[in-house]
């Protein structure tokens, strides 16, 4: 089947199969910051947006994009430099396998919530899995990004 | 793995349900799958998501949500978070993560029946009724314990009024389905409570002996948890024995009866 979407920006039509999942449509454009991870819905690696909601592409089908938008982080790199930076700077980068899902969710989490608290933080970013860190050094890095907005202390 | 060998996105829910029950092995698709964690021939796959069934309306009645409103929704819709007191949003809040709960629906919740759905449980202790595209309207109690597949469920109905409701739910760890999940509600001075994830579905338990008529205390909160613990079964699987649920349930009960009077 055909089907027609806009991938970061540009119009993009495919042929895929009924089962073919948004994950696997998305790699083979190209897009290959979007991670295979548990494929069964629990560890956020595959975060895309669809309509600017952030989902997870290894549990909506291919032909589900059809008529819509789909964002990767290949697209939202300007979006996602400023405060990606002061994650790193915090050393939560390890293996670094799960940061372009946990970087997806945080852009949707400050589109929706410009200014949350550490609660909101943790809440929002639960469904994103780090085997590396604590999560503490992602808290901080988006902590130290949002103060250094409102013009405190922060460091990169 | 789940295969499928053809979709269908059809705009009318009679639509939906003639190629629902064209063949045996159609089947209808809410907002997410699991493609890898079952094993499955699919001869058409019928998208729900074309039907308009993803509106919350606050009618004369109550409360009206389509089948294909996510959890997200349900999480974030003020006017919910306000008639349950915020017990919709606890209900939804720890289920894996905001990807997943933009995907998933109540719809598919409630009709997938599983032992782990925790707003089966609310919405059983809210008095909910579903509405199905061949079977009509019934009380969501009387649908889970049918045996109902090839229908379409369209919406969900809570009835309005004044209700008060807590829910709790208890996992091993963060965004791990529940090992018992717990909601009680009062309506008109009569309570409800609804016990799910023992592992079975949810199941409802009134308040028959009038335990929480007099008001919600220490001792008749107590009284009213051994009460439904003693009259619910509870079953083990990997995340709890049935003498764990057991004791969690009596925890619960009575902490979430407790919670209406601080509401």
């Amino acid at each position: 089947m055909e089907i027609n979407f806009v991938l970061n920006g540009r119009p993009v039509s495919a042929a895929v199969r009924p089962d073919t999942l948004l994950i696997d449509l998305v790699r083979e454009k190209g897009c290959l910051s979007v991670k295979r991870g548990c494929e069964t819905s629990n560890c956020g690696l595959c975060t895309v947006l669809l309509d600017g909601a952030p989902v997870l592409s290894c549990s909506v089908l291919a032909a589900r994009a059809d008529g819509h938008r789909v964002d990767t982080l290949e697209g939202l790199q300007e979006e996602a430099r400023p405060f990606a930076e002061f994650i790193a700077g915090q050393g939560a980068e390890q293996c670094g396998f799960c940061n372009p899902g946990f970087v997806m969710n945080t852009i949707a989490l400050l589109r929706e919530n410009p200014d949350p608290t550490d609660d909101d933080i943790r809440a929002f970013l639960a469904g994103n899995l780090c085997r590396c860190s604590g999560y503490e050094g992602q808290l901080r890095g988006i902590r130290a990004f949002l103060n250094s907005r409102k013009g405190g202390e922060g460091r990169g | 793995m789940l295969t499928i060998k053809n979709y269908a996105r059809p705009e009318t829910v009679d639509e939906a349900l003639g190629l629902l029950r064209a063949k045996k092995s159609n089947v209808a698709l809410g907002g997410m799958l699991w493609l890898k964690l079952q094993d499955k021939n699919v001869d058409t796959a019928v998208d729900l998501s074309g039907l308009g069934l993803d509106a919350i309306e606050e009618t004369p009645e109550g409360w009206r949500i389509g089948a294909m409103v996510t959890l997200r929704q349900l999480e974030t819709h003020k006017g919910l978070a306000a008639f349950t007191g915020g017990a919709l949003a606890e209900s939804v809040k720890h289920i894996v993560g905001v990807q997943l709960r933009n995907l998933a629906t109540i719809g598919g919740s409630v009709f997938g029946r599983f032992g782990f759905s925790d707003p089966l449980t609310l919405l059983l202790a809210l008095d909910a009724k579903v509405e199905l595209a061949e079977a009509g309207r019934m009380s969501l109690e009387d649908f889970a314990g049918s045996g109902i597949r090839k229908d379409i469920l369209t919406h969900i109905f809570l009835p309005g009024g004044k209700v008060e409701a807590a829910y709790l739910s208890q996992r091993n760890c963060a965004t791990d389905l529940p090992v018992l999940t717990c909601a009680v509600a009062r309506r008109e001075g009569k309570v409800a409570c609804a016990v799910g994830a023992r592992p079975a579905r949810a199941a409802r338990f009134d308040d028959e002996e009038g335990l929480l008529a007099g008001g919600v205390s220490e001792e008749s909160a107590a009284a009213f948890a051994e009460d439904v613990t003693r009259r619910a079964v509870f079953g083990s699987n990997t995340r709890g024995s049935a003498e764990y649920r057991e004791a969690v349930c009596r925890a619960l009960v009575r902490r979430a009866a407790l919670k209406l009077e601080e509401k």
